[in-house]
């Protein structure tokens, strides 16, 4: 849609065009033979005409935008448009003032506009440069008004997007849960619930941290784990046991933030915390044909009633996986028994190779 | 003074972690009408509780190994105040909700404790919603049921739904069939037949639901009637409406 259509600009343009009318009306009155009333009934339709005209000088200005079009090419469009809208405007003219005066008047305002004829055509051609300037600036505010725009809508996809994930990071069972821990231990043990505030707050700081990244080395996604197993053993006592049998080379390696965790917490929530009596959560990561392959495996209850939205953190950590390696990622779950085994496998990216 | 100011109320505290009954005994410390009969960190050990303290009120978490805190007050039956306690599950809340029943989120606070405890004390000896009725509105939609709780005397049994072979109507009871044993559970054979997947399980007669995978074959019987047999060799009427839907199911199928 033409920009000078919106919030009232169009009036706004109109009322720029009015002095010239005046001065028009004004002219013609005093050194013509004109009256003040024809004057103005010849003057006011033909600007308004033009300036209707020069409206269409947008689409011009949007063929052949400031940035990306040569300088000869401009020159050529817009000249040649000129001579096309001045000449348009002039016949115009002329053939409204045949139709409207009278001879007598005709010859009156003939003799006093024919040796000005070029320069009136010239005024037209000027006008309607001056339109394409115009229409150049209004042109450039819309632009950034829009560029804006899109700057806030990506901002706000990209908080979205950030949200979301924490979202399915931070599950509020573990936050509620966690919370309902210190809040026994208060009464009980007032530094270990001091001890747990300070962990659940580095565990939140963390993952807002490494959130945001779009890499993280592996030993970060360990640090990460080290809190909240820490909480979650706090929680679940004697029954959560773990083990962890990490390859020292695996440590530099790269991959997205926040896969890791969410595994673990698989294990504990729908693995763990199904067995009365708890169980043994081991971690394996080990670096493999320029591949890093990572093992979770849990034992647990196989008739265990199901938890709520169980598995959606397994579908997060696939779609982003899917999402940045495509087919060269592969998260395999497999139950056998007791027995519940998540490996990940991914391609070795480090920090000297990339 | 009145009577029932004085009278002592026994109570039991269900949760699988340590500290979370912590926080409840504690605050029930100052409550000295109240004795806490028994701790129980699972569903099996409250069920046994339940018998041999015989309590008037229950704390009861929702999310317990093995038995769910719906799955205890089905087996415990009536004549108890539970008040149900949670983290964060928006189907029980919601449950609790519609059946008016009380809760408390975790974490716990004091007030809220203090409101519901004098609740349940004044709710004591009515009849809590029937824990089928809560149980299945606190499913979230589109799941079904994923194993059957029985109690048959004091012992308990779960079975996985992928196990169970066949439902037939005895009265006000239902009996499972399932490995060659029949459980007895009392539950009328259509509101168990509402909590099962509907792509799993027939009605093919108005005392039998079947397990569609069971069924090995179907043979006619009689002049209007056919009889479905199944793998381990049980044979069970199918009525005409039934074998309608059973055969719009086995189409669907194909």
């Amino acid at each position: 849609m033409h920009p000078l259509f919106k919030r009232g600009r169009f009036s706004l343009y109109l009322l720029a065009w009015v002095p010239l009318v005046v001065t028009s009306i004004y002219s013609l009155a005093t050194r013509g033979t004109l009256s003040w009333w024809k004057a103005s009934v010849i003057v006011v339709p033909v600007f308004l005409f033009y300036a209707v005209l020069c409206v269409f000088a947008w689409y011009p200005c949007r063929a052949t935008p400031l940035d990306r079009v040569s300088f000869i090419r401009l020159l050529l469009t817009h000249l040649t448009a000129a001579v096309f809208f001045s000449f348009v405007w002039t016949r115009a003219s002329d053939a409204y003032a045949y139709a409207i005066l009278s001879p007598q008047e005709l010859v009156g305002l003939t003799r006093q506009f024919l040796p000005q004829v070029n320069a009136i055509f010239t005024v037209g051609v000027l006008l309607y440069l001056l339109s394409v300037a115009f229409h150049y600036v209004l042109i450039a505010m819309e632009d950034s008004r829009q560029a804006e725009a899109r700057a806030a809508e990506a901002r706000v996809l990209a908080r979205d997007a950030e949200l979301k994930a924490l979202k399915a990071q931070i599950n509020p069972h573990f936050l509620f849960n966690s919370l309902n821990s210190i809040s026994a231990l208060t009464s009980i043990d007032a530094s270990r619930a001091r001890d747990m505030c300070v962990l659940l707050g580095e565990f939140l700081r963390l993952t807002l941290g490494l959130g945001q990244k779009t890499v993280v080395r592996f030993s970060e996604e360990l640090d990460l784990l080290q809190k909240y197993l820490t909480i979650e053993k706090i929680r679940f006592g004697e029954r959560l046991r773990t083990q962890e049998t990490i390859q020292e080379e695996t440590k530099a390696c790269l991959l997205p933030p926040l896969l890791l965790q969410p595994l673990m917490e698989n294990a504990i929530r729908h693995g763990i915390a199904s067995l009365p009596e708890g169980g043994e959560v081991r971690l394996t990561a080990e670096r493999q044909n320029g591949r890093l392959e990572i093992l979770v495996e849990n034992s647990w209850d196989p008739d265990a009633p199901p938890r709520r939205s169980s598995g959606l953190g397994l579908k997060n950590v696939q779609q982003r996986l899917e999402a940045r390696y495509g087919k060269e990622a592969l998260l395999r779950i497999m139950a056998e028994g007791e027995l519940f085994q998540v490996s990940l496998s991914i391609p070795i990216e480090s920090e000297d190779r990339v | 003074m009145n009577a029932s100011s004085k009278k002592r109320w026994r109570a039991l505290i269900v949760d699988d972690e340590e500290l979370a009954r912590h926080i409840i005994r504690e605050l029930l410390q100052p409550h000295s009408e109240i004795e806490v009969a028994a701790e129980c960190a699972n569903g099996f050990e409250a069920v046994k509780a339940c018998a041999e303290h015989k309590p008037d009120l229950i704390f009861l978490d929702v999310q317990m190994p093995k038995l769910t805190g719906f799955d205890v007050l089905e087996l415990i039956g009536e004549g108890v105040s539970v008040v149900f306690v949670t983290a964060y599950d928006q189907y029980a809340m919601r449950a609790f909700e519609v059946h008016a029943v009380d809760y408390l989120l975790k974490p716990i606070g004091k007030q809220r404790f203090e409101e519901a405890l004098e609740r349940a004390k004044s709710r004591l000896g009515e009849k809590m919603p029937s824990a089928q009725k809560l149980a299945d509105s606190a499913r979230p939609p589109q799941q079904f049921l994923e194993r059957v709780v029985v109690k048959e005397g004091t012992r308990v049994t779960l079975i996985p739904i992928t196990k169970l072979d066949y439902v037939e109507a005895q009265d006000d009871y239902v009996a499972l069939a399932s490995q060659g044993k029949k459980h007895l559970k009392q539950q009328t054979i259509a509101s168990l037949e509402a909590c099962l997947d509907p792509n799993c399980f027939v009605r093919i007669h108005r005392s039998y639901i079947v397990n569609l995978e069971r069924v090995a074959r179907i043979e006619p019987y009689g002049k209007d009637s056919r009889l479905a047999i199944l793998s381990d060799g049980a044979r069970l009427p199918v009525s005409r409406t039934g074998y309608a839907r059973l055969q719009t199911l086995l189409d669907e199928r194909k």
